[in-house]
């Protein structure tokens, strides 16, 4: 059963965006990812301020398994980080889709956005790698 | 295809993510690597190692077969039931396996060696076996379940077969105990008391079952990797192997050099590398910042390159990352480790980082 919530878009790569609606995005790794991780312990984030590309790598998360590098599924200025991640990496493993937002973007072009999956893409794109 | 325990039923109905191990289909972890970590420091847990290999060795020339075969001295053995962790070294020195062995009688020992190197490692000891009057079998109709943490011993006693439990209860570190066709050690892979429990797989289903009821976590091999990490033991395959000796391993003080007229295989090349000052040396290093050291991250000393990591992870108890490395004889109190370019620096600290639920290390 799917819990891919169907208000946000996705990346092939894992990642969710939500539109906020006024040019910025707010991004971060679906619960699938953080499934397959495992429990986090560190996350390395961009700097805000920082511009981005679509699918350019721009953080990494460590878990107790593996580290995985994070790309920002749009181009955009860096414009918050969830520094709450850096006491309570594991908010991620528990709410990847709520309080494990990662970081915030200024869209500089807002089709990159159509470029991305629905939920029942991403969906069907898990279903393929398993 | 991987082989499965006779826990398999018990690991997929409890929710464990399994993945191939060593020729196994074995649990990473039920859920949280990192909560059964800390169940096993903080109170009991239970790991299927099943996939290991007990091997018993029967015969008049059980003993001076074993002191041949493996570097340390199986003659330190006095009393029966007690254990001793060798490794046993090809003619170049390098290491075929780590095992433990016990000492039941004078024509009976038990051995057991990792599940990946079981193969391999039955060849060998039935080549090394041609001039000796012994029997190597391997007791596949065993299953093991270890039982560890500061409350392991407390749960698993009343649950253990009633005729064997006095003689369990009384069991000193690294004793073992055998009795109706179970085998009980006080030994571990974790830095934790506990036991490691020999059964026939035909009760080890219904034993896994009450140890669960009674309190014991079941823990997958996740959480096993970090405990044995941060109690500064090694990991065949990633620490040690055939083309590297104990003595570059952080393992010297498991080879017995006395007395020096025990040619044991392997003996010639590592007595010329104990005299080399120039041999590398096993360390434990631990990361003073953020990130997480891997295994073949590459350590440097200003520019030069001076090894790699041979494990790392995240030690889930000190909240900081900790790794064993092999590297160049002058390696000072810090080096730098490459993390995905960037280099980080590295405290150099002397094994284990962590006994008993208390880290040895100041942080």
């Amino acid at each position: 059963m799917s819990n891919t919530p169907s208000e946000l878009r996705y990346a092939k790569s894992h990642e969710w965006v939500k539109n906020e609606g006024d040019g910025t995005v707010t991004i971060g790794i679906t619960d699938h990812a953080q499934e397959l991780l495992g429990d986090l312990v560190f996350v390395d984030m961009p700097e805000v301020g920082d511009n981005v590309e679509a699918g350019s790598e721009c953080a990494v998360v460590e878990s107790v398994k593996a580290a995985s590098d994070i790309y920002s599924p749009v181009s955009g200025e860096i414009i918050a980080v969830n520094e709450a991640l850096d006491d309570a990496p594991e908010t991620i493993n528990d709410d990847a889709f709520g309080e494990g937002w990662i970081f915030k973007v200024k869209l500089s072009d807002a089709a990159d956005l159509e470029g991305l999956l629905d939920a029942a893409g991403y969906d069907a794109t898990v279903a393929e790698e398993t | 295809m991987d082989k499965q325990t006779c826990l398999y039923a018990a690991h997929k109905s409890m929710g464990a993510r399994l993945v191939p191990f060593g020729g196994w289909e074995m649990p990473l972890h039920y859920g949280s690597q990192k909560e059964e970590h800390h169940q096993v420091r903080r109170d009991a847990g239970m790991f299927d190692v099943s996939h290991m290999t007990v091997v018993d060795l029967d015969g008049p020339d059980a003993r001076p077969y074993l002191r041949r075969l493996l570097a340390n001295d199986v003659k330190r053995l006095k009393d029966s039931g007690k254990a001793l962790y060798s490794c046993m070294l090809n003619e170049q020195g390098g290491v075929v396996d780590d095992l433990i062995v016990y000492f039941l009688r004078d024509d009976w020992y038990r051995m057991v060696v990792n599940a990946g190197t079981t193969e391999k490692d039955l060849a060998w000891l039935n080549k090394q076996a041609e001039d000796f009057d012994l029997q190597i079998k391997p007791r596949r109709d065993l299953a093991m379940i270890a039982v560890q943490g500061p409350n392991a011993r407390e749960k698993a006693l009343p649950l253990l077969p009633a005729e064997i439990r006095e003689s369990v209860a009384a069991l000193k570190p690294f004793n073992a105990a055998p009795g109706d066709g179970w085998f009980i050690a006080r030994t571990g892979y974790t830095g934790e008391d506990g036991f490691e429990i020999m059964l026939p797989e035909s009760e080890a289903p219904g034993f896994w079952q009450v140890l669960a009821d009674a309190g014991v976590a079941p823990c997958g091999l996740g959480a096993r990797d970090t405990l044995r990490l941060e109690a500064g033991m090694n990991l065949y395959g990633s620490d040690m192997d055939e083309d590297v000796s104990p003595l570059e391993s952080g393992l010297g003080w498991t080879v017995a050099w006395e007395p020096a007229e025990r040619d044991f295989v392997g003996r010639s090349v590592l007595d010329a590398q104990r005299k080399d000052t120039g041999k590398r040396r096993f360390v434990g290093l631990l990361l003073a910042g953020r990130g997480v050291l891997r295994n073949h991250l590459k350590v440097f000393a200003g520019e030069t390159e001076i090894g790699e990591i041979t494990s790392g992870g995240f030690a889930p108890t000190l909240g900081r990352s900790i790794a064993f490395a092999r590297v160049s004889a002058g390696i000072g109190e810090t080096c730098d480790v490459e993390i995905r370019g960037k280099r980080v620096t590295a405290q150099v600290v002397k094994a284990p980082f962590v006994r008993n639920g208390k880290a040895c290390i100041s942080l």
